[in-house]
């Protein structure tokens, strides 16, 4: 089990990493999910042991990693732009960690052909590896970092050069292939729906600290922050006051009033931002949230409605431009956030 | 005129030139060389004395390539990959010799380590010793020395330069598939660098083994490459046959080397992604990165510094005696080396005042200039947009670099020898011989400069109103200036250091600078030591001049080797 214990990291004085701590268990595939910038791929080289940090430590079943040199954790990493040696074919790529562990040639060969089956790459070995297309590219990367069995498996934005369409196919293929090798993993991302396909756990990485962990429906549903909740683009925020002392808060916002029933205590009086999910809103003339519509845009199993007062729902039914609309919110789609 | 002519007409003065000063003199020399090896007018001691200078010039120069590689390589990695203090002044310092003048390479490791050098004269001094205890000159590793000094930057450049590109997340992924680093780079780094590796082997390899300069004047009389045996059968022996044949030998080798760069560099030239500079590098922080820091930069500075340094300062400093003077001896700074060269003694080694040879060499280097522009120009701006003709012409301007110096000057002596073309005794042979070796390299530096003018600068300006003529002033001629000037500064800079072809063709009675340190240094006396000093120091600093100007000069990013 890899245990992360507060970890530090500053480049040129300004902090990039401000005590990470997290665990990845047995089995588990856990995605380090942030904008660019926020330190997640510098986290990862620290784990491997590329990079130096300042404080805290990286341990493995309790034992701390310091004086373990890269090449002796046995922790797989695939690149973002692939690292494939260009002076060796196909075979010699993924047969280079068994080489390192010096391996029979015969038995080599035999798990090569293994690995390269598991990636849809049979028959590949005598390629060379520049001729490759980008996705094919990607899956000896990947083939590479798996051949010497490693002890877990870290992924840095491995898809972010390819199309959207290989990029779907590939990343179900990652999902096999992690749930059948049993390899824990940890896979760097800025991309949520990357990040949510394969993630048991998902660390959401801002400014150099986890500010949400969780299951990915987890994550979603209830961010927490407003920070989390603009980069998830989970719903609408919306600030107010709370108006009541008792579950469920009863919370006043321009838009209307809703009713906030969440574990956190709050008392009247208080400024609440609250998240207000898009879906599961109806139409009901009884509404709560009022507003004209300014905007309809057909999203292929629903509506997107835009208010007037900025607010945006998924409709089942399109209304009119220029129409006011009442909705109801179950209290299921209010969250509170930080 | 007529239409085929005006593509023709820049390559007129070109091709006259090249076919009566290059082509011409080079078939005399094969037929020479051909006449020679086929009617065995030769005796068996000098096919064996061709066979023995063959196969040293082979030793040293495979030796003086292995050691460069020693050095280079390593010090390759110390510029790439550490970031340290006064980096950029090291790897300038380490690029000056290449563009020194092999007298004054020569002059410096004289005045390091020569029997009147500093540390002779410093540890006799010190250990009152009555003869000099270091006797490196004369000696094998002198020479290997040389061209280290010399030619390491050509590994550092190029095998530098292939690192600086390697992507660092390749050594990474080799260390994350459980690759100890001595591994990584013998299974990753190695292999990768390969190709600019051998490239720049071969190409030390060439200038190892067409060395003339450090051989004649640091090894002495017991050392003899094909280059130093050309000229000693034509100058001392006048076996102008065994000087053919040598130059036979010679031609051959330098064709073949220079085939197997061409292809190495061609084959190597797509298969790694450029990549941007600098994202490897780092500041030692291991004690082994330390101290391989701290080492190399005290090795390199030791190389390249003292040399350079050791020779001003002797030719300023009274170490010793002058003409066998007896008695007290004065020690101390002087001028007097340099006074020396502006009198003409009658026991002097010239027939003029050596300061002459000052202005000998700067006239020279004036015609060369003016000849090598002349004809250069035309040309590189026909080679600014090739067509047919400039592509299949282009390949032939770059011959003459191909032949070494003294083949040249030998070529000269075989051809101008006689009526119609008796110039042998003329003066103006010099200069020709110059301008044959510096129009390869001007029209090299006015090509990318002439052709980096796009054509929509021009119309642009056309376009707003702008006459041809002023269109012409007011696009074309601040880069063309630019260009033009450190072209002539490198002609004028290749002239003023020419060693090897001069020595065969010049006039004793019109020496050059180069010709006059050499004599300089081969006769006895502390006097005639501290002129030979005095001149270098005055051939290197107007060098080091023409050097720094075309640095300035130089397009951003144009010109590697």
């Amino acid at each position: 089990m890899l245990e992360l214990i507060t970890i530090h990291k500053s480049y040129e004085g300004q902090p990039l990493l401000r005590g990470i701590s997290g665990t990845v268990a047995a089995g588990e595939t856990v995605c380090l999910l942030g904008p660019s910038g926020s330190g997640k791929s510098t986290l990862l080289r620290i784990i491997a042991g590329l990079e130096t940090y300042e404080q805290g430590q990286v341990c493995w079943d309790g034992m701390d990693l310091a004086p373990v040199p890269v090449h002796q954790r046995g922790f797989g990493l695939v690149f973002q732009d692939y690292a494939l040696f260009p002076h060796l074919n196909v075979a010699e790529n993924v047969a280079f960690g068994l080489k390192m562990q010096n391996l029979a040639g015969t038995e080599t060969g035999l798990r090569v052909a293994n690995i390269l089956e598991m990636v849809n790459l049979t028959g590949f070995g005598d390629r060379r590896v520049t001729d490759l297309s980008g996705g094919e590219q990607q899956r000896v990367a990947l083939a590479r970092a798996l051949a010497p069995n490693p002890r877990l498996l870290m992924f840095d934005e491995p898809l972010s050069a390819l199309d959207r369409n290989l990029r779907e196919q590939l990343i179900n293929e990652l999902r096999r292939i992690l749930h059948q090798s049993g390899i824990p993993a940890i896979y760097v991302t800025h991309d949520q729906e990357e990040a949510f396909t394969l993630a048991d756990r998902v660390l959401l990485l801002h400014d150099g600290s986890i500010v949400r962990s969780g299951t990915p429906e987890q994550v979603w549903s209830d961010p927490r922050s407003v920070w989390a909740a603009h980069f998830l683009d989970a719903g609408n925020v919306v600030s107010g006051i709370v108006m009541s002392n008792t579950r469920p808060f009863r919370v006043e916002t321009p838009a209307g009033m809703f009713e906030l029933d969440c574990g956190d205590v709050h008392s009247a009086g208080e400024k609440v931002n609250i998240l207000v999910s898009r879906r599961g809103v109806r139409q009901a003339a009884d509404g709560i949230v009022s507003g004209i519509v300014v905007d309809v845009i057909f999203r292929q199993d629903s509506f997107k409605v835009t208010l007037e007062n900025g607010l945006d729902f998924y409709l089942p039914v399109a209304p009119r431009m220029g129409e006011k609309i009442y909705l109801t919110a179950p209290a299921t789609g209010i969250k509170c956030l930080l | 005129m007529s239409s085929w002519l005006r593509p023709v007409l820049p390559w007129l003065g070109v091709s006259i030139f090249l076919s009566l000063f290059f082509l011409y003199p080079l078939a005399r020399i094969l037929w020479l060389g051909l006449n020679t090896a086929a009617l065995k007018i030769l005796d068996h001691a000098s096919l064996l004395l061709a066979f023995h200078s063959f196969l040293f010039t082979f030793y040293q120069a495979a030796l003086s390539t292995l050691l460069t590689l020693v050095l280079g390589l390593p010090a390759a990695f110390l510029f790439v990959r550490y970031d340290f203090q006064g980096k950029s002044l090291l790897r300038v310092l380490t690029a000056i010799p290449f563009m020194l003048p092999t007298v004054v390479v020569a002059a410096g490791f004289n005045a390091l380590l020569g029997p009147r050098g500093w540390v002779n004269l410093g540890l006799m001094d010190l250990f009152h010793l009555q003869s000099a205890p270091v006797s490196i000159i004369g000696t094998l590793g002198v020479i290997l020395l040389a061209h280290v000094f010399y030619n390491t930057t050509i590994v550092i450049r190029l095998v530098g330069n292939a690192l600086s590109h390697l992507d660092p997340c390749l050594e990474q992924a080799a260390r994350t598939l459980g690759a100890a680093p001595p591994r990584v780079l013998t299974h990753v780094t190695l292999p990768l660098l390969r190709p600019s590796i051998l490239a720049a082997s071969i190409l030390v390899f060439i200038f190892d083994f067409t060395s003339f300069g450090v051989i004649l004047l640091l090894g002495g009389p017991g050392f003899s490459t094909l280059e130093v045996e050309i000229y000693k059968q034509a100058m001392q022996i006048f076996n102008l046959p065994l000087a053919g044949l040598l130059s036979l030998i010679q031609l051959l080798c330098t064709l073949a080397f220079s085939i197997l760069y061409s292809r190495i560099v061609s084959r190597n030239a797509v298969t790694s992604a450029p990549r941007a500079a600098g994202t490897n590098l780092r500041k030692a922080c291991t004690f082994r990165q330390k101290f391989f820091l701290g080492g190399m930069v005290l090795l390199l500075l030791g190389l390249f510094l003292l040399p350079l340094v050791s020779l001003p300062l002797r030719s300023l400093t009274r170490l010793e005696a002058d003409r066998g003077q007896r008695g007290q001896v004065s020690y101390g700074i002087t001028g007097d080396y340099y006074t020396e060269l502006f009198i003409n003694r009658s026991d002097s080694i010239f027939y003029v005042p050596p300061f002459e040879a000052i202005g000998n060499s700067l006239g020279y280097a004036a015609v060369t200039v003016i000849l090598s522009l002349a004809l250069g120009f035309p040309v590189a701006s026909a080679l600014a947009r090739p067509r047919r003709l400039e592509r299949l012409l282009d390949p032939i301007l770059m011959l003459p670099l191909g032949a070494s110096a003294v083949t040249l000057g030998l070529g000269f002596i075989v051809t101008f020898n006689r009526p119609p073309m008796a110039l042998v005794t003329s003066p103006l042979l010099v200069p020709l011989a110059h301008t044959l070796i510096a129009l390869p390299f001007v029209i090299r530096s006015l090509q990318p400069a002439l052709a980096s003018i796009p054509d929509r600068l021009r119309q642009a300006a056309a376009s707003l109103g702008a006459s041809p003529r002023r269109v012409w002033f007011a696009v074309d001629w601040p880069i063309v200036a630019r260009a033009t000037i450190s072209a002539a500064v490198f002609a004028f800079t290749v002239s003023l250091g020419e060693f090897g072809a001069t020595s065969l063709v010049v006039r004793p009675e019109y020496p050059t600078m180069p010709i006059a340190i050499a004599r300089f240094l081969s006769q006895p006396g502390g006097m005639n030591y501290g002129q030979a000093m005095a001149m270098a120091t005055v051939l290197m600093v107007v060098c080091g001049i023409g050097i720094l100007l075309i640095e300035r000069l130089r397009l951003p990013g144009a010109g590697e080797f």
